[in-house]
């Protein structure tokens, strides 16, 4: 592999070339990103996370820029059906990843997913500025929990058993602690995610 | 942010080389602490090399009845993981005190090992930090300092490690593998991690361009009982003040083996040695219990604001080690 180089050698991804007139054009590499089922070939900056790919380069604005630190889930995605924080991930880094965001929930008939119907029913926002991350995350978590994935509010018996976890309004809260709702509707988002669960 | 290369390395030895090939070079894990200093400026790689899609994934359960954990393996996954969580319940329990369900997908095994101090000087380039530019003195020690070192502290730093991972690593005497241009060396869990004394910019024994390829857990004791708790500041997504994580083994009634960890206190996993050794042979009375794990804390120097930790971090190891002294006995458990 050449040195400095993404797996698909591109001109600008390892040295720093002097561009017009002298300025160094920032280091850059080819990226294919799936998102909601489809393909988009993009040259990017190194710099640039994928919440910035998907807001300023594909122009989907679902996913929100809260904090940019990892900090408060406004801008939680899934990669590859798993939840993440897309403004701690570098676009790059994510070349061939299966990217689900809010707009990809729903089925392309515009019928809107379970989980945004429990969210509408409940009421479960009030500025919605948080909802996008906070369904994504609902998404991953309801996937996690039934994988089995233990969580802090799993107690010390039901640890060693690696079946389904049950939902309870307990688990939803310590799994959804990712998500910051400034407007307080933590109440209603846990009904609502129990109801698509129970 | 400043610009970098960017490599995604096919295997360990093209790694160091690519990393060796680019000074000021940084490993990218999963990226959840070091993309977020080179967002504050913090840290300014010339080139990132991305090992977090090598082949170290994965627990593979060893002959010996140990575990190796490939240092690439998520947070969660490793969390997730049925041995895990039936040998060394602890270290689940660890993982899942961190972070949050998004962070724990992206975080490495190796990421959460090396993350940085939370100290918010270090965090910020407008202030004095000698740990992040050596000889500018500490602003923390005389500012806010609620969060900081009660133990094992120096005059240059007083900052503590935020993994809680690392703290059951340290009570499981697990190994930490690792792969450099010297080759390969393996290095004790509760070693790993330095204190600060006059280089506090070395958090780790961790030689130039090495990289973490894997933790190795031996098999648990005849009848052990492992146990992390966390205190914090709000009931989840929030890094420790003060935590403990112990194993123990009882043979009729009195402590055949323990080992006790403190996170939150220091600038590493604080591995309380003094306080195992008075315990080894007694009966694990809350009176034993509390003499123990005060002996082990006398040597803390509290600064202004963070007296509370001692306080804190005893009457939390206190209360695990009776928690499992219950438990290893067969008594119900008192809850
Ligand atoms: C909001 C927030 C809350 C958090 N709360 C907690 C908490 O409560 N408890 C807790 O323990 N943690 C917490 N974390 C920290 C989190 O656990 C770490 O950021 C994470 O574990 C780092 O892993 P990573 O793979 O993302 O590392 P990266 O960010 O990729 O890397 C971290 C450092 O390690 C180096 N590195 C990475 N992998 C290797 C390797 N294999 N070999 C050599 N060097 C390597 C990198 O160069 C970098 O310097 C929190 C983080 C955030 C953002
Ligand atoms: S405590 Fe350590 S990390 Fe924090 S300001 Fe002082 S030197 Fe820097
Ligand atoms: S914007 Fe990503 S966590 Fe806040
Ligand atoms: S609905 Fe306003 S932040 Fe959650």
């Amino acid at each position: 592999m050449a040195d400095g180089s993404d797996p698909r050698p591109d001109p600008g991804a390892g040295a720093v070339p002097p561009g017009p007139g002298g300025a160094a054009a920032p280091p850059a590499s080819r990226v294919t990103l799936k998102v909601n089922g489809t393909e988009h070939d993009l040259r990017l900056d190194h710099r640039v996370t994928l919440l910035d790919a998907l807001r300023g380069h594909l122009l989907l604005t679902g996913a929100k820029k809260g904090c940019d630190h990892g900090q408060c889930g406004a801008c939680t995605v899934l990669a590859d059906g798993r939840r993440v924080n897309s403004c701690l991930l570098l676009a790059v880094t994510q070349d061939g990843a299966d990217i689900t965001t809010v707009e990809g929930l729903g089925s392309t008939a515009g019928d809107l997913h379970p989980l945004q119907r429990a969210f509408l029913e409940r009421d479960a926002f009030q500025c919605g500025f948080c909802t996008p991350g906070q369904l994504c995350s609902a998404v991953g978590a309801i996937a996690e929990a039934a994988a089995g994935h233990p969580s802090h509010a799993t107690g010390a018996d039901a640890l060693t058993d690696p079946g389904p976890v049950t939902l309870t309004a307990e688990e939803v809260r310590e799994r959804m602690s990712g998500n910051l709702c400034r407007c307080g509707a933590y109440p209603r988002i846990v009904d609502a995610v129990r109801d698509v669960t129970a | 942010m400043k610009p970098f290369a960017y490599v995604r390395a096919a295997g360990l030895d093209e790694a160091v080389a690519a990393h060796a090939r680019h000074p000021g070079a940084r490993y990218l894990g999963g990226g959840t602490n070091l993309v977020d200093l080179m967002k504050l400026g913090v840290e300014s790689p010339t080139a990132l090399v991305d090992i977090s899609r090598l082949p170290l994934d994965g627990v593979e359960e060893l002959p010996s009845g140990g575990l190796r954990i490939g240092a690439m393996t998520r947070n969660s996954d490793v969390a997730a993981h049925p041995a895990v969580r039936a040998r060394h319940p602890v270290l689940s329990q660890a993982l899942l005190a961190g972070a949050s369900g998004q962070l724990r997908n992206m975080a490495t095994t190796g990421g959460n090992l090396l993350q940085r101090t939370r100290c918010s000087y270090f965090q910020d380039v407008s202030k004095p930090c000698n740990k992040r530019e050596p000889g500018t003195g500490c602003g923390a020690r005389d500012g806010l300092h609620r969060d900081h070192a009660v133990l094992g502290q120096s005059e240059r730093c007083i900052a503590t490690h935020p993994s809680d991972m690392a703290v059951a690593l340290a009570a499981l005497d697990a190994d930490i593998e690792l792969y450099g241009g010297d080759g390969a060396r393996t290095v004790p869990a509760a070693e790993f991690h330095r204190l600060p004394g006059d280089r506090p910019e070395q958090d780790t024994v961790l030689r130039a361009g090495e990289i973490v390829t894997a933790i190795v857990l031996p098999a648990p004791g005849r009848g052990a009982v492992s146990l992390y708790r966390k205190a914090r500041d709000r009931a989840s997504y929030a890094f420790a003040l003060a935590s403990v994580a112990a194993v123990l083994e009882l043979d009729a009634g009195r402590v055949r083996r323990v080992t006790l960890a403190f996170g939150g206190l220091a600038h590493r996993p604080w591995r309380a040695t003094a306080a195992e050794t008075l315990l080894v042979g007694a009966e694990p009375t809350p009176d034993a219990l509390r003499r123990a794990v005060e002996a082990e804390l006398a040597p803390a120097r509290p600064l202004r604001d963070n007296g509370y930790k001692v306080a804190l971090a005893a009457n939390l190891a206190v209360d695990v080690l009776g928690a499992l002294a219950a438990r290893a006995d067969g008594r119900p458990r008192i809850p």
